[in-house]
């Protein structure tokens, strides 16, 4: 029972009439079966006008049953799931589906810019280029936003999407796509070898075109067949069968791409469900059973509503037992376009005529016509009557000259098949021409894939059947499974001819692209106008640039331009073949990368207690380090950050500084190796000593900073930069294994091993020894300033202690195994209560670096030299180091270069901001006086006013000289005075107390 | 792209690193400045067949040298600098 479902048939196809589901298009309930798509749902109800096109809104309707559609995209779903240009014809069927269609106003049925065709001779090929030349400045203001709201597709959500995505990854000796009788084949003679299988297909149910073109196989219906090989496929365990999943690309090393659409076919997604997944597929061997799409003919009116693929017709009658109309005529150029005759006939349909384009019919369709009472028309369609409520008339321009018209609410077309050529071609294949089908077949692919069956040219089904069991026995063959595959299903070739047709011309629109809403004539334009390379046809006229890809109009289109260029179409040639051969969600490609999950978070071992501390965090790579402590009263983060650095400088404070890369360099020849990579001489340093190091690129540029400690003969701890740390390992791994292999030394990055702490200020020493154990000396002679040793707590666990000072003041850092990390801050705390300690953040860290005048990110980025920072004495004469030699070039010791200067407002009160530019005091600004710029300012809390470093030509001479900072991006202009870099304790002997 | 590293076996790309041409060789401390400055900056972009250093950072750490065609990313060779593994050269 149909229900109101008027064309839908009473008996056939493969959808569950037991489970009927509503859905609702355009806000109209309708309803169809378990099985449908939204599109043969559609067909089901006697729906033929399903959105409007691109350009000219012109109606349109359902073309093809396949991914391969143009026109019938829609907007499934609502709200923050909106999904735009979904194809109905793969879109399944739910309980309570909603779908809408696009690019109309007010509504499909009166589309107010359908008065866009009136416009039509300025829509042409390139009218971008054309139309809206100038001025140039009415393109952004108005041309585009006028061209944006009358073309188009869907609407896009404008919300987050609340579904979530995954990636994946597979391995497998051989990867299918496609299940058809190919696909099928393949993975029967593969799995039976015992391989590996992952078998790929798009469509929810396996079969690929048996399931709507049936055949016997092995002497069995074709459904009979298939449910079989399924069966046997199912019960092999090293198979798997992916339906709902589009293989799209193929990349280097036999890796696939893979969309598998998980939930899709569902109103939301299960609880922790998936929408989609994306796989990656490692394959050894690819066998590709894509099939092949059928092509259109190009015809005045081939986009009326009702005109259809001859195959896509048969699909709908087939299975979906739905008629998509009742009075059919045929176009054809070629044998197998006749089959939707014969389904036509079976299903009780009636058959207006067949338009055959080619001089001969053979006898058996000949008695077919004759027995159902149609003519046969020799010649081709050269116009449709018609419009949005579907096709009318058909007008046929018959051989010889005469004209026929052919009344019919359906016209099937088929142009002959093209070989689906994506995945074979992604590696920049270019396919090759064949006479025979007059179509493009793979020529080579990429390693390891094979294409067998229609997506290899071989139409008939028992060569389909016979080159996918080949291919897939290869397959496994070649990666190494040789067991028994069994006899190779057999079926008969049906014959194939055909008699190309590209374009019938005629009055009135004719469209390659209907998605893009190109015509023959845009094509036959481009051609006057120069543009007959493909490449350059494709981007004037946007042929085959919209979300099909041209999968039915890119082989018509350069067809055409052969024709008109009077040259072959092999001559002419196909555009580069490029992936995703079905659009994917940008979602699919993120996964779970959104977000706060768009990278990953790394937390410092005190980070729950700073959280519970209330400090405020800022991101920092990919580290979330607390900023400031804020204490109930304090305003904001200035407050916040003086009273911290106040504490330190007067009493004690610490902070976690894990982030430090840190790295364990052991073996006779660390010394002689650190040697080589830092600047200064390591191998010289005493144990139990801790030095400042400089590295430099191989170019003379500063790469990193840090302290290293020897801690034993032959064991350094060394330090790198928070954002360095990667780098520098990576680069230490490169000295180590490359330009120095004969040191025996090795590394071992210890960055999440130890949680580390720097603890500062006059106090440090008192606090210290409530944790150490207090047979430890902490005294300056027992531990003196740059002294590094390990030490034991009480309690016994044993710690690093070295007493370095990035603050300036009396401090030491502590290193402890990374899980005592949390226990030594609350440690710190409850030992330091007495003495009035603080926490503190980056902030205060990064003021108390400047007050020192100590260089970081701001001023090692990557153009400044050992000398520019002030550092160049450190650089020895006595070895080889990397970036020893271009150092010394030239233009890296020149006397004008960009140095490392401090810098203070001449009024007190100003504020300074990083930044800005130095220009000579009474100049005008311009590059030509530009002399630097401000890196790094901060407040100061000592001196009560804002102070900064900056890299300034010749800076270090000019200490004293009042010169004008200039801020044009914030609209600021002011005084400075170039000063000494070290604000705060410039002798350093409150470190050394 | 896959390269098999010779310690962990065939590893997808994103564990890998590239850093370029593998053939420069440091020069001595020596050399002077010209040949440092060939060594830095002066390098071949190599259509073909070309030994390049890449780092197996998501997984041994080792500097691996692979002979790669830039043409067609095909790998033909993968072997481990002269200092990677844990045992000193010539011990």
């Amino acid at each position: 029972m149909a229900g109101d479902q008027t064309n839908r048939l009473n008996n056939g196809g493969l959808i569950d009439r037991s489970t009927a589901l509503n859905f609702r298009f355009d806000g109209k309930t309708f309803s169809g079966f378990k099985g449908d798509t939204l599109a043969s749902a559609l067909v089901a109800n006697g729906v033929k006008l399903v959105g409007r096109s691109f350009k000219y809104h012109r109606p349109r309707g359902i073309l093809t049953a396949g991914s391969e559609e143009p026109n019938a995209l829609v907007e499934l779903r609502s709200g923050a799931r909106r999904e735009a240009n979904t194809k109905a014809t793969t879109a399944e069927l739910y309980e309570g589906l909603e779908a809408a269609s696009q690019n109309r106003w007010p509504s499909l049925n009166f589309d107010v810019m359908s008065v866009n065709q009136l416009f039509a001779p300025i829509f042409v090929a390139g009218f971008y280029y054309k139309t809206f030349m100038w001025p140039a400045k009415f393109w952004e203001a108005i041309y585009e936003p006028a061209i944006r709201r009358a073309a188009g597709l869907g609407r896009a959500a404008q919300v987050p999407d609340p579904d979530h995505y995954e990636k994946a990854w597979a391995h497998c000796d051989v990867v299918i796509a496609g299940s058809g009788p190919a696909g099928l084949a393949a993975a029967l003679a593969a799995g039976r070898s015992g391989a590996r299988v992952i078998l790929c297909e798009e469509d929810f149910v396996l079969g690929g075109r048996l399931l709507a073109d049936g055949g016997t196989i092995d002497g069995l219906p074709a459904a009979e067949w298939v449910a079989r090989a399924v069966a046997e496929l199912t019960a092999m365990p090293d198979v798997r069968i992916m339906t709902r999943t589009t293989l799209f690309g193929v990349y280097d090393g036999g890796t696939y791409g893979a969309i598998e659409r998980v939930n899709d076919h569902l109103p939301t997604p299960p609880e922790h469900q998936v929408r989609q997944r994306l796989w990656r597929i490692v394959a050894r061997r690819c066998v590709v059973a894509a099939g092949s799409i059928e092509r259109p003919i190009v015809f005045a009116g081939n986009d009326t509503p009702g005109v259809m693929m001859a195959s896509a017709m048969r699909s709908y009658i087939n299975r979906y037992a739905a008629t998509p109309s009742r009075r059919i005529a045929l176009f054809t150029n070629n044998e197998d376009g006749w089959r939707t005759a014969e389904t036509a006939i079976a299903a009780g349909l009636q058959v207006a005529a067949v338009i055959d384009a080619r001089p001969d019919v053979s006898p058996a369709h000949r008695s077919l016509a004759s027995k159902g009472g149609f003519p046969v028309l020799h010649g081709a369609v050269a116009g449709v009557d018609g419009g949005k409520g579907g096709v009318r008339k058909i007008s046929v321009s018959l051989t010889g000259g005469a004209r026929a018209e052919v009344e019919a609410d359906g016209l099937a077309v088929s142009g002959g098949w093209n070989p689906a050529v994506g995945l074979t071609s992604y590696h920049r294949g270019r396919p090759k021409w064949r006479d025979d089908i007059a179509a493009f077949v793979p020529d080579g692919a990429p390693p390891g894939m094979v294409a067998a069956g229609a997506a290899n040219g071989a139409f008939g089904l028992g060569a389909g059947l016979r080159e996918g069991f080949e291919a897939g026995a290869a397959a496994a063959r070649d990666a190494g499974r040789s067991g028994n595959i069994g006899s190779m299903p057999v079926a008969d070739d049906e014959a194939f001819s055909i008699t190309p047709l590209w374009h019938v011309a005629g009055k009135g629109k004719a469209f390659v692209d209907q998605q893009h809403d190109v015509t023959a004539s845009d094509v036959e334009l481009a051609q006057r106008e120069g543009f007959q390379s493909v490449e350059h046809l494709k981007r004037y006229t946007t042929l085959g640039m919209a979300t099909d890809q041209g999968k039915t109009s890119n082989v018509a289109g350069l067809a055409i331009m052969a024709a008109v260029s009077g040259k072959s179409i092999p001559e002419t040639g196909t555009t580069i073949y490029r992936p995703p051969y079905v659009p994917v969600a940008i979602g699919a490609f993120a996964g779970h990368h959104r977000d706060e999950n768009f990278h990953a978070t790394r937390l410092t071992p005190s980070h729950h207690w700073a959280a519970e501390q209330g400090a405020i965090f800022v991101d920092t790579g990919l580290w979330k380090r607390a900023q400031w402590y804020p204490r109930a009263g304090e305003k904001d983060w200035l407050e916040s950050v003086t009273r911290e650095v106040k504490t330190v400088r007067s009493g004690v404070g610490f902070c976690d500084v894990s982030t430090l890369g840190k790295i364990d360099v052991h073996g006779p020849d660390a010394g002689a190796f650190l040697d080589r990579v830092y600047i200064n001489a390591f191998s010289s340093l005493a144990v139990g000593k801790a030095r400042y190091g400089l590295m430099l690129r191989e170019d003379g540029i500063v790469y990193d900073d840090g302290t290293t400690s020897r801690l034993a003969e032959d064991h350094y701890f060394l330090t790198t930069t928070t954002a360095k740390a990667g780098l520098v390992m990576q680069h230490l791994e490169f000295c180590r294994q490359v330009l120095f292999p004969e040191l025996d030394v090795q590394l071992t990055s210890v960055s999440d091993q130890w949680a580390q702490f720097s603890i500062a200020g006059p106090k440090t020493r008192d606090l210290l020894k409530e944790i150490v154990d207090p047979a430890e000396d902490l005294s300056n002679e027992g531990f003196p300033f740059m002294g590094a040793r390990e030490v034991k707590l009480r309690g016994g666990l044993k710690a690093r202690l070295f007493r370095i000072s990035f603050s300036g003041e009396m401090a030491f850092e502590i290193s402890v195994p990374a899980r005592y990390g949390e226990a030594m801050a609350r440690n710190l705390m409850i030992a330091g209560k007495p003495f009035g300690v603080t926490p503190y953040g980056t902030e205060a860290l990064g003021v108390m670096r400047i007050e020192k005048g100590h260089v970081a990110g701001p001023e090692l980025n990557g153009t400044t030299t050992a000398g520019d920072l002030g550092l160049g004495k450190m650089m020895s004469t006595k070895k080889d180091f990397i970036g020893r030699v271009m150092a010394g070039r030239e233009a890296l010791v020149a006397p004008n270069r960009q140095v490392v200067v401090g810098i203070k407002p001449t009024d007190k009160a100003r504020r300074l901001r990083s930044g800005a530019h130095i220009i000579p005091k009474d100049e005008t600004p311009g590059p030509g006086n530009d002399q630097g710029y401000v890196t790094s300012v901060c407040f100061s809390p000592v001196l009560d006013q804002w102070i900064g470093l900056g890299l300034v030509e010749r800076g270090r001479e000019r200490i004293g000289e009042v010169v004008r900072a200039h801020d044009p991006l914030r609209g600021e202009d002011y005084d400075v005075e170039l000063c000494n870099s070290v604000f705060y304790d410039p002798d350093g002997g409150r470190q050394r107390g | 792209m896959r390269i098999v590293c010779p310690f962990c076996g065939e590893r997808e790309l994103g564990e890998f690193t590239y850093l370029g041409d593998a053939k420069p060789q440091r020069p001595a401390a020596d050399a002077g400045e010209e040949a440092v400055y060939d060594y830095v900056y002066l390098r071949d972009n190599v259509a073909g067949v070309m030994s390049e250093h890449w780092y197996h950072g998501g997984g041994c750490r080792a500097w691996l040298k692979v002979t790669r065609n830039t043409l067609t990313h095909e790998i033909s060779a993968v072997e481990p600098a002269a200092g990677a593994g844990a045992a000193k050269v010539g011990a």
